[in-house]
């Protein structure tokens, strides 16, 4: 009791104390102790694994029999030489440049839209954000049905027009795409809205007094002081587009002919269907890291305003 | 110059494309949810429900393989021991990183966060022969744990600022009238933080309850899937056909829950996002 009314107390002085007194060190190891159980968690299942993954892309891992020993830089190769590696890179980057230009226009789009108060807009926002609650492999479900040839409903203008959603590759991935926008538009709606809502009013009316126009304003206004919000959804959209895998697992199972297939698929396939090998997953997902640290640090430097700070 | 009173007939002639192109966009957004949940009760052939409305899809649900209710109690069981894991490590860690100095502070809330930028994939991999090794192979807890694991950023942020969001005053108080650490913690700061335990406990919920990849990669035993997995794979194994009836189903019950919590909890949905948790 008497120790921590001390470190209690003794608190706002603690940085001007140079040797550690028992009350700070008693605030020291309670802190600690609070903090354990994050520490356990992240050490155990985070920190370890990061560092097994490495040496799991430099051994001979096979999902059965486990650790062979070293055979760096064995899977690497095997990662590069892998015959959808390419494709699935490439489709990727295609997916995510669509699906985060489209996810952020419209999440500006219908923030702008629902910005004000009112009964009917609060209704808009929420059922705009309704799918947002819905899991990413229940929304995909989902449209997996209503995408249907046979069960969704458009299944007999379809079958009359001879074309389907997942058919041929571009109708797989802008069906995808389409999912994707529908999950996760209200989303990054809210995420604008909290962005507009740091935006001063006063800046608002000032544009207006100067006779400025609804463009005017959005150029000038609205798109530089949503700068950081800008770049925040930015960067998560990237982020969440380079790693998809639901979407794609359960709508096109990679088809049509292979076309759908991402990176994450490829370490799943590679660890658990038909090569089950760890060790080449692993390689290949130690490059998706790299690649995901080096895009993000590419893209906060793009948004870094020389200006600021 | 006000706006015009809608209620003008030149008002209302101004504002119908308006309520037409957002009534509309709502229709885009609202349509797949009513659609499915009315096609899993409507009649169609190659389904269990091929005349008249009812609940034959349902039933085939109920009766897909260890039962419907065996998946809801898997996923009830990692759902809620996430979120259970979850509040009581967010909290004391945020108590900690918000009231606390030691040394590594600055370097473990970096590390937490930092598990944020690392591909989901990228961690399964290695986490599936860490819980073999722990003796957690094809274990529900071993997923609950994993999960936790993943929900450490976002919930020890929040913690952290709802502490750092009450004045210290109110605990120092506590402490010189004698309370220890602990006491000051449950009887005075707990109901201050308790917004921000309702809103980490919402997102921990609904991210539990709908992952997919974690039980896909960590689960083999088809008694222990959890909903989602159970409902992806029930779509292709009743003898290749699919079956969309038990599949509009199986959506139905995956969403509802997650829907009726956003609607009851949709204020603190929000807050979530308000708190700048996200702005990392």
């Amino acid at each position: 009791m008497g120790v921590s009314m001390m470190s209690g107390r003794d608190r706002r002085s603690r940085r001007r104390l140079s040797p550690p007194s028992p009350a700070r060190r008693g605030e020291a190891v309670k802190g600690w102790l609070y903090v354990s159980p994050t520490a356990v968690f992240v050490a155990v299942l985070f920190v370890v694994p990061l560092l097994l993954v490495v040496r799991m892309s430099l051994s001979r891992w096979p999902l059965l029999t486990g650790d062979q020993g070293v055979n760096a830089p064995d899977n690497y190769t095997k990662v590069f030489n892998n015959r959808f590696f390419a494709d699935s890179v490439v489709f990727t980057l295609k997916y995510t440049v669509l699906a985060t230009a489209l996810l952020i226009a419209l999440g500006l789009g219908l923030a702008l839209l629902v910005q004000e108060s009112s009964r009917w807009k609060g209704l808009l926002r929420a059922s705009f954000l309704i799918p947002s609650s819905l899991g990413l492999a229940s929304a995909s479900l989902l449209f997996y049905v209503l995408y249907s040839p046979f069960a969704g409903p458009a299944a007999d203008l379809m079958e009359k027009l001879g074309w389907t959603f997942l058919g041929s590759p571009n109708a797989a991935l802008f069906s995808t795409v389409f999912l994707i926008v529908w999950r996760f538009a209200g989303f990054y709606m809210l995420l604008m809205l909290v962005g507009l809502q740091g935006i001063p009013a006063e800046l608002y009316e000032a544009a207006r007094i100067d006779g400025a126009s609804r463009w005017q304003t959005f150029r000038r206004i609205t798109l530089p002081l949503l700068r950081p919000t800008l770049a925040l959804t930015t960067i998560m959209c990237v982020t969440g587009s380079l790693l998809a895998f639901e979407q794609f697992y359960i709508l096109t199972k990679g088809g049509p002919d292979n076309s759908t297939i991402t990176v994450v698929q490829l370490i799943y396939t590679m660890a658990f269907q038909g090569q089950n090998d760890l060790g080449v997953a692993a390689a290949l997902s130690v490059i998706a890291l790299i690649a995901l640290v080096v895009i993000n640090a590419m893209q906060l430097r793009a948004f870094h305003n020389p200006d600021e700070k | 110059m006000r706006h015009p009173p809608t209620t003008s007939i030149a008002g209302l002639v101004f504002r119908t494309p308006y309520w037409i192109f957002t009534g509309g966009l709502a229709v885009i957004f609202l349509f797949p949810l009513g659609w499915t949940a009315a096609a899993s009760v409507s009649p169609h052939a190659g389904t269990n429900q091929t005349d008249g409305w009812g609940f034959g899809n349902y039933r085939t649900l109920a009766d897909y393989q260890a039962g419907i209710w065996q998946y809801l109690v898997n996923s009830a069981f990692v759902s809620l021991t996430t979120v259970v894991l979850t509040l009581a490590i967010s909290l004391l860690g945020g108590y900690a990183f918000a009231r606390f100095t030691f040394p590594g502070k600055n370097v473990l809330f970096l590390t937490t966060l930092a598990i944020l930028m690392v591909p989901y994939a990228t961690m399964l991999i290695p986490l599936y022969v860490l819980l073999n090794q722990l003796g957690l192979q094809d274990s529900l807890l071993g997923v609950a744990l994993v999960l936790t694991m993943f929900q450490l950023p976002f919930s020890t942020f929040m913690m952290r600022i709802s502490f750092e969001a009450i004045p210290r005053e109110l605990d120092e108080a506590a402490l010189v009238d004698g309370c220890s650490s602990w006491a000051a913690l449950w009887r005075v700061l707990l109901p201050a933080v308790k917004p921000g335990l309702i809103t980490v406990g919402l997102f921990a919920f609904l991210t539990t309850w709908n992952d997919f990849m974690a039980p896909l990669i960590l689960i083999n035993d088809s008694n222990r899937f959890t909903l989602p997995l159970a409902v992806s794979n029930l779509r292709v194994q009743v003898q290749g056909v699919i079956d969309y009836g038990a599949t509009e189903a199986g959506v139905v019950v995956l969403a509802l829950p997650c829907i009726v919590l956003f609607l009851l909890l949709q204020r603190h949905y929000v807050r979530g996002f308000m708190s700048g948790a996200f702005k990392g």
